[in-house]
């Protein structure tokens, strides 16, 4: 399978007046052909911050500072702008976390989905007008032409963002970044547009990177996970290795913190105790030790690299160091064997 | 539309009414009268006049006879300058005073929101230091400390403009006016476009635009502006007609003979029909150029619905 996008060792600082925030400090992804991979972590972790500094968007005071993003080979922090205008919404597209703002409130619908129509595939008006009809149908939204001429507070949240969605696929683009695509929207709605991603994604054989903090949501969509935590990368595997057979406490953390239906028992939701670390001062040891239950010495002088679980799975924790103690994780709770 | 637009005709109808209203019996209620000087006239030669302008009837007779009038579109004679009605004195001011102001509006529109526009986008840099820096001495100075500097500069130790401005037949002579007269107003839209344009630039909208690959000067000049530019047509109306109407510091400053003068006087001479005549005037301009505004209004941002209208 081709590798449509590759990063290596991204660095994206934000230099505020208080100092350099380290945002995003040496991420590695790959993304295949037609594969979801999805990104999670807590608010902050940097999930954002690296889809913007995919697209070359990060806004002022961020900073890419280092590392390279490989687009089907070409490096695009090697790119000019010119170029990178060439791209986005049209080989990469992305769908942002809130349709109810994302929209330019003074433009019709369809005056901002033929848009990218009209610059990337220099289509006249008429045809992306057409166009345009065939997206919003695509998308499922009734009664498409008239729908064309309205405005965006003409429309609900979830009709919205199903128009994101239409404008992001406009190009067919090879890859789609969807940042928190659901999160705005109620869970009936949510679900709706998972649907709609998942057989988009069959239909066009588009990758899709999908960021978001529900882990709900990547295991209905997505074939591989990645967990992000304070800038790095903690555990990354396939969707079952991670849901099934998680590394890393703070994955730990996350899958507890998903509410289960069980009839049986009234058990409370576990959260993860604590706040991440300060990114302006990043720690010298693993950034999740002061949250961690299982934290040893080891952890607060030297943050761990990636180690392999199996070939597709890695994660960044001292207890996988053939010295540490055993712990081993399952659903009901933790066993120190 | 049609439904608001008569609905926003009456209402102005309205306003006028009471505008009239109100200035008439204010004005009758200021002592003095039009005929009154330092060396009073003979007693005989006032009540001529009074009778004359039927200023001895009763306040309630001269309202309801001023009504007659002002229906049939007659201001009435002038008080002062004998022989020569309202209407004419307005249609030998105002032509002149609204060629000086539509220069005005033109050139504070112009130069204003672009130079908003490059403070927001190079904020924290020398053009937005420089132009903030001009924009708020330009709301500060009034316009006559502004007009007579000019004057003094470009006019007396440069000598590249005329010092005097006249009835403005020669382009060279609206230069000094129009800067001394807009400056203010350009300086507020110029400060308005700033920071309405910073908040705009961090929608997530504009990063919408971005992301689908549209051109920097495509999601400044078509995504942001549109937004920006909201808040300048709102006050576009009181400035339009303030402009248009005129300011007597800078007619007289510049020798221009336009409207602001004959506004400025006729209170001090209880130049009653003048009074009326400009205060009508200037309040049909002010009400139309809302009027108008509010129409703008609705074509920048489809989210107004008007009241009266069959969706809203």
């Amino acid at each position: 399978m081709e590798k449509v996008l590759e990063v290596k060792n991204l660095h994206t600082s934000f230099f505020t007046h208080v100092g350099e925030v380290k945002a995003v400090r040496g991420v590695n992804i790959d993304i295949y052909q037609g594969e979801a991979v999805g990104i999670v972590g807590e608010s902050g972790c940097g999930k954002s911050v690296t889809s913007l500094s995919i697209m070359r968007l990060v806004p002022p005071p961020g900073k890419i500072i280092c590392g390279e993003i490989y687009f089907k080979g070409e490096d695009l922090l090697k790119k000019s702008e010119k170029e990178m205008q060439k791209i986005r919404g049209n080989k990469i597209s992305m769908v942002f976390q809130d349709p109810m703002t994302s929209l330019n409130p003074v433009y019709t619908v369809g005056d901002q989905l033929m848009e990218p129509l009209r610059i990337h595939k220099k289509m006249d008006a008429k045809s992306a007008r057409r166009q345009a009809i065939e997206l919003l149908k695509a998308v499922g939204i009734p009664d498409p032409e008239r729908r064309l001429n309205q405005y965006p507070h003409e429309f609900s949240g979830g009709m919205r963002q199903r128009v994101m969605i239409a404008m992001a696929l406009s190009c067919q683009p090879e890859l789609v970044i969807a940042d928190e695509p659901t999160t705005a929207l109620d869970v009936t709605i949510q679900a709706q547009i998972l649907e709609l991603l998942k057989q988009l994604k069959a239909e066009f054989n588009m990758s899709i990177m999908l960021i978001t903090h529900d882990l709900g949501i990547v295991a209905d969509l997505c074939s591989r996970v990645i967990v992000m935590y304070a800038g790095i990368i903690v555990e990354e595997g396939t969707t079952r290795e991670i849901f099934y057979n998680p590394k890393h406490p703070y994955t730990w953390g996350l899958l507890k913190s998903i509410p289960r239906i069980n009839i049986l028992s009234k058990e409370r939701l576990i959260p993860i105790d604590g706040q991440p670390p300060d990114l302006l001062k990043p720690p010298q040891g693993c950034p999740f030790m002061p949250r961690c239950r299982y934290a040893m010495r080891i952890c607060k002088e030297q943050c761990p690299g990636l180690y392999s679980v199996s070939e597709s799975h890695k994660a960044a924790c001292w207890l996988l160091d053939p010295r540490a103690p055993a712990v081993t994780w399952d659903r009901e709770g933790v066993n120190f064997g | 539309m049609g439904r608001y637009i008569i609905h926003r005709l009456v209402s102005m109808a309205l306003t006028l009414f009471f505008i009239i209203t109100i200035t008439f019996f204010l004005m009758h209620a200021i002592p003095g009268g039009p005929f009154t000087r330092e060396k009073p006239l003979p007693e005989a030669i006032i009540k001529a006049l009074n009778e004359k302008y039927h200023l001895d009837d009763p306040v309630w007779k001269q309202y309801l006879d001023y009504w007659k009038d002002i229906l049939r579109g007659d201001l009435g004679p002038s008080f002062q300058l004998t022989n020569r009605t309202v209407n004419e004195l307005i249609g030998l001011g105002f032509p002149i005073t609204a060629r000086l102001g539509i220069v005005a509006i033109v050139f504070t529109i112009l130069v204003g929101v672009p130079l908003g526009i490059l403070s927001a986008l190079r904020q924290g840099k020398w053009q937005d230091y420089t132009t903030m820096f001009i924009a708020t001495l330009g709301v500060t100075i009034p316009s006559f400390v502004l007009a007579t500097v000019l004057i003094y500069f470009f006019g007396v130790v440069l000598k590249i403009f005329p010092t005097t401005s006249g009835r403005l037949t020669r382009p060279i002579e609206y230069v000094l006016p129009v800067i001394a007269l807009s400056g203010y107003s350009l300086s507020f839209i110029a400060r308005l476009v700033r920071s309405s344009m910073l908040d705009v630039i961090k929608q997530d909208y504009i990063r919408t635009a971005r992301a689908k690959g549209l051109s920097e000067f495509k999601v400044i000049y078509k995504h942001a502006l549109k937004n920006a530019i909201i808040p300048v047509i709102t006050y576009l109306g009181p400035l339009a007609a303030g402009l248009l109407t005129g300011s007597f510091v800078i007619e007289k400053l510049f020798s221009i003979p336009g409207m602001g003068g004959y506004f400025v006087n006729s209170v001090g001479n209880r130049d009653y029909t003048m009074i009326m005549g400009s205060t009508i005037f200037y309040s049909v301009i002010l009400v139309v150029m809302n009027f108008i505004v509010d129409i703008i209004y609705v074509m920048v941002d489809p989210r107004i619905k008007l009241m009266g209208t069959k969706e809203g």
